[in-house]
C-alpha cells in the first residue's frame, strides 16, 4: 500500500484504507473514498492541495489528508 | 399519509392545517436551492434554525388548490452527527415527520450524490428523487434513463433542469401522487456487509425496547455501529447500564465498521445505477476537465484569479461609484427640502433630521448600489462553480495562517461589507478556523472604509492620493496576514484544519438564484440601516448636538478632548479622535464628524494635521474597530468573550499602528 499523495497527475489507484479519526474517515467515506473505490489523481503539483477524481466527482484534498488515504496501484503484477 | 400532518410540532415552519410539508434534502452543489427558489419564489423566509448558527429557509406555494410548505434542509454529504448541519437535517426528518422528502441529486455526479439517499431511505418518510442538472450531465457526456432508475429504486424519480424551470411541474405531480398514496412505493433498501449483519442484529435486539419515539430502531442500531456521537450519548442515557455495556462492547469490537458501512452503501448505489447510466467513452474529456487544466493550475490559475478579482472590483466601482455619488447628491437635496419644509420648527429638530437621520443612516444607504453589484458578481462566480477553484488556489497561502482555502471566500465578501463576511464564515467546518476567520474579517477594508479613504486621501496627499490609498489597502491586508500568523502560532493554536472540498462541475449560473441572493442581502442591509444604524446615528447626533447646539462644545467633543492626551502620541487633535469614535456607528461617519467639527474639510484639514499625523489617522481608520453592525454580527456568531477580544484587539492594533506610523513618519516628512 502507498500513500495517495505519491501518485502523479493522471495516475490511478484503488482505495485500500483510511487513517485518522472517525470524523475524518466518515467525511471521506461519504465522498466515496471507500475500500475498492477507483480514483484518479487529477492534479498533484508537488506543493499545495491535490485534486482527486472519485466516483464521478472531483475532490480537493490537502496534502496532509492525501497522506492518510492508502491505496494500491491498479494490478500490474507488483504491489502488495 | 395526508392525515399525518395533524399531530406535527413544526417549530419554525408552522404550516396551515391543510398544508403538506415538503422537505428538500441534498448534498451541497446539487442545485437544491435553485429548486427551492423556483418552487417558493419571494414567499421564502430566511432565518436560523432555533438556537443554531445554521441558515433555515422555509417557503410556501399553492398548486391545484393544495397548499405546500417547503423546508430547505442544510446541504450535507451524509447523515452522521459530525456537523451541526447533518444533525439538523436528520432530526428534522425524524422529529417533524414531513409528508414528503425530496432528495435532490446531481445527475452528473449521480453515484456520489445518491449516497445521501442511501442514508435517508432508512428514515420514516416517503422519498421522491429529484434528478437535477440533467443538462450538465449531458454536457459531460453522461446519460441517465430515469425510468430504469425508478424501477431499480422503487421510489418516484423525476428528471429536472431546475435552472431552466424544467421538470418542476412533474416534481410537484410526483409529490402529490406519493402523498395521496397513489404511488406503489416499495423502496429497495441498502443492506450492510454480511460480516456486520450479525452484530447489527444483536445491537438491534438490545436497543429495541428503549429506542426513543419516532426513531426507527434499525437506524439507531446502524448509527451506533458507525460510532455516531449524538446517538451514542442518547442511547447511553436511555439504556439500562448492563445493556449499554453490551452495546458498547459490540461497538468497540467493530471500530472499523464505519468504512465498511459506507462501502456497502456505495455497492448498493452501483447496483441501483448499473442499468440506468450510460457513461462517456474513455478518453472523452468534459468541459470541466478542460477548464480546470488552466483554472486550477498553480501559475495560470493564479493569473486568472487575480484578473477575475481585478475585474470584479473594477466593475463594482465603475458602475457603483457614480450611483453612490448620485444618491449622495439626492440626499443633500432631500436634506435641504426637509429644512425648508420644517421652516419655523425647533432648530434641534431640523438638525436631528438633516444631520442625524439623513446624514447618518441615509449616508449609509447610498452605499447600497456598490454592495449589490459586488454581491451580484460574486454570486455569479459562486453559482458557476468557480468559487471552489478560488478556495483551491488560495489554500496554500491561507495555510500559513492555520486556515484553509474555504476561509478565503468569506474574507473576499468582506470587501463588500464585513457583515456577510462574518456570516459567510459558517462554511468553515471547525470551530477554531471559523473563529479565526471571524477575528480577521474586520481587517478587510469594506466599501465604507474605502469611501472614507477615497474622500480623505486627496485632501491630505493631493496627487499622491492614489498611491497612498493603495498602500493603505495593502497595509491592512499585511496586518491581517500578520495577525493571522500570530493568532495561529500563539493563541488559537491547534492542528491544521483538514482541507476536504468538492470541486463542482462548471455550469451556467441561474439568474433567479443570484437575484434572490442579492435581494436577501439588500433586505438584510436595509433592515440594519433602518433599525440599529438609525438608532445609534440618532444617539450619536444627540451627543454631538447637546447641551449647547455647538458641536465643538458637545458631549461628544468633551469625550474627544478627554481622550486628547492619547492623541499626542499620534499627533492627532481631539476632532480626529472624535471622528474615529463615531466611525464605530458607520465608517462613513468619519467624514461627517470631521466636517461637523472642522467645517470645510478641503481648506482646514491639511493645516490641522501634519502629513505624518494624517497618515497615522488614515491607518488607524483602516484598522479601527468595525462598525456596530459588524460587532453585533460577531456577537451573534460567537459570544460576548470573543466579541470583546475582537474589539480590544483591533483597538490595540490600530492604536499601536497609529503611534508607529506617526513617530516614523515624523522622521521622514
Amino acid at each position: 500500500m502507498i500513500e495517495l499523495i505519491t501518485l502523479q497527475s493522471g495516475e490511478q489507484g484503488l482505495v485500500r484504507a483510511l487513517h485518522g479519526g472517525r470524523h475524518f474517515i466518515g467525511r471521506l467515506a461519504a465522498l466515496g473514498f471507500t475500500p475498492g473505490a477507483q480514483l484518479t489523481m487529477v492534479r498533484n503539483d508537488s506543493f499545495g492541495p491535490v485534486i482527486i477524481a472519485v466516483r464521478g466527482s472531483q475532490v480537493a484534498l490537502g496534502r496532509g489528508q492525501a497522506q492518510r488515504v492508502l491505496i494500491t496501484r491498479p494490478s500490474n503484477g507488483q504491489g502488495s | 399519509m395526508a392525515g399525518k400532518s395533524e399531530n406535527k410540532a413544526t417549530r419554525n415552519a408552522t404550516p396551515a392545517a391543510d398544508s403538506l410539508t415538503i422537505t428538500l434534502a441534498g448534498q451541497p452543489n446539487v442545485g437544491k436551492s435553485t429548486i427551492f427558489n423556483v418552487l417558493t419564489g419571494l414567499s421564502q423566509h430566511v432565518g436560523n434554525w432555533p438556537g443554531k448558527t445554521v441558515e433555515q429557509k422555509v417557503g410556501k406555494f399553492t398548486h391545484a388548490g393544495q397548499n405546500y410548505t417547503v423546508v430547505d434542509l442544510p446541504g450535507t454529504y451524509s447523515l452522521t452527527a459530525n456537523s451541526e448541519e447533518e444533525r439538523i437535517a436528520r432530526n428534522f426528518i425524524i422529529q417533524e415527520e414531513p409528508d414528503v422528502v425530496v432528495v435532490v441529486v446531481d445527475a452528473a455526479v449521480l453515484e456520489r450524490s445518491l449516497y445521501l439517499l442511501a442514508e435517508i431511505l432508512l428514515l420514516p418518510a416517503p422519498v421522491v428523487l429529484a434528478l437535477n442538472m440533467i443538462d450538465v450531465a449531458e454536457q459531460e457526456g453522461i446519460q441517465i434513463e430515469s425510468a430504469v432508475l425508478e424501477a431499480a429504486l422503487g421510489i418516484p424519480v423525476v428528471p429536472l433542469n431546475a435552472a431552466r424551470g424544467r421538470g418542476i411541474r412533474e416534481l410537484i405531480a410526483a409529490v402529490e401522487t406519493l402523498s395521496t398514496g397513489q404511488y406503489n412505493y416499495h423502496p429497495r433498501y441498502p443492506t450492510i456487509l454480511p460480516a456486520h449483519q450479525e452484530v447489527l442484529a444483536e445491537i438491534l435486539a438490545l436497543i429495541q425496547d428503549d429506542a426513543p419515539p419516532l426513531y426507527p430502531p434499525n437506524w439507531i442500531a446502524l448509527k451506533l455501529l458507525e460510532g455516531d456521537e449524538e446517538l451514542t450519548a442518547l442511547m447511553e442515557q436511555r439504556l439500562p447500564p448492563e445493556k449499554w455495556e453490551q452495546v458498547y462492547q459490540h461497538f468497540y469490537a467493530h471500530e472499523d465498521a464505519i468504512l465498511d458501512i459506507a462501502g456497502a452503501r456505495y455497492e448498493w448505489i452501483e447496483r441501483m445505477i448499473r442499468a440506468a447510466v450510460i457513461r462517456p467513452k474513455v478518453g472523452q474529456v468534459g468541459l470541466t476537465a478542460h477548464l480546470d487544466k488552466v483554472l486550477t493550475h498553480p501559475l495560470w490559475g493564479t493569473v486568472v484569479l487575480l484578473a477575475v478579482l481585478g475585474f470584479v472590483f473594477w466593475l463594482t466601482y465603475a458602475l457603483g461609484s457614480p450611483l453612490q455619488a448620485w444618491l449622495d447628491g439626492l440626499l443633500g437635496l432631500l436634506g435641504d427640502y426637509v429644512a425648508t419644509l420644517l421652516h419655523g420648527a425647533p432648530v434641534w429638530l431640523v438638525a436631528l433630521l438633516t444631520d442625524g437621520v439623513i446624514g447618518g443612516a441615509g449616508m449609509v444607504l447610498t452605499f447600497l448600489p456598490i454592495l449589490l453589484i459586488f454581491f451580484a458578481v460574486l454570486g455569479i462566480l459562486e453559482d458557476t462553480g468557480y468559487m471552489a477553484r478560488v478556495a483551491f488556489l488560495t489554500d496554500r497561502f491561507m495555510h500559513s495562517m492555520g486556515l484553509h482555502g474555504k476561509s478565503f471566500i468569506p474574507l473576499l465578501l468582506g470587501f463588500g461589507c464585513n457583515v456577510p463576511s462574518i456570516l459567510g464564515a459558517r462554511i468553515i467546518e471547525t470551530k477554531r478556523a471559523r473563529l479565526l476567520t471571524i477575528l480577521l474579517a474586520p481587517l478587510i477594508p469594506c466599501t465604507a472604509r474605502m469611501a472614507v479613504i477615497t474622500v480623505l486621501t486627496p485632501i491630505f496627499f493631493g496627487a499622491a492620493a492614489g498611491w497612498v490609498a493603495w498602500g493603505l489597502v495593502v497595509f491592512s491586508l499585511l496586518v491581517l496576514v500578520g495577525l493571522g500568523l500570530l493568532l495561529h502560532r500563539f493563541i488559537l493554536k491547534g492542528e491544521q484544519v483538514a482541507f476536504i472540498m468538492e470541486l463542482p462541475l462548471y455550469h451556467l449560473p441561474n439568474f433567479q438564484t443570484i437575484g434572490l441572493y442579492v435581494w436577501q442581502n439588500a433586505v438584510a442591509f436595509l433592515k440594519k440601516a433602518g433599525t440599529i444604524i438609525l438608532g445609534v446615528s440618532i444617539i450619536i447626533w444627540i451627543f454631538s448636538y447637546f447641551p449647547t447646539g455647538d458641536p465643538t462644545e458637545s458631549y461628544l467633543a468633551l469625550t474627544g478632548r478627554w481622550l486628547e492626551p492619547l492623541g499626542v502620541w499620534m499627533g492627532l487633535p481631539w476632532q480626529a479622535l472624535t471622528a474615529l469614535l463615531t466611525s464605530f456607528i458607520a465608517k462613513e461617519n468619519t467624514i461627517a464628524t470631521l466636517s461637523i467639527l472642522y467645517g470645510d474639510l478641503e481648506t482646514v484639514l491639511p493645516t490641522a494635521l501634519t502629513p505624518a499625523a494624517a497618515l497615522a489617522f488614515l491607518v488607524m481608520q483602516m484598522l479601527f474597530i468595525p462598525c456596530v453592525a459588524v460587532v453585533a454580527t460577531i456577537k451573534q456568531e460567537t459570544n460576548t468573550k470573543w466579541t470583546l477580544v475582537s474589539v480590544g484587539m483591533l483597538l490595540f492594533i490600530s492604536w499601536v499602528a497609529g503611534v508607529l506610523v506617526y513617530q516614523l513618519g515624523h522622521l521622514v516628512f
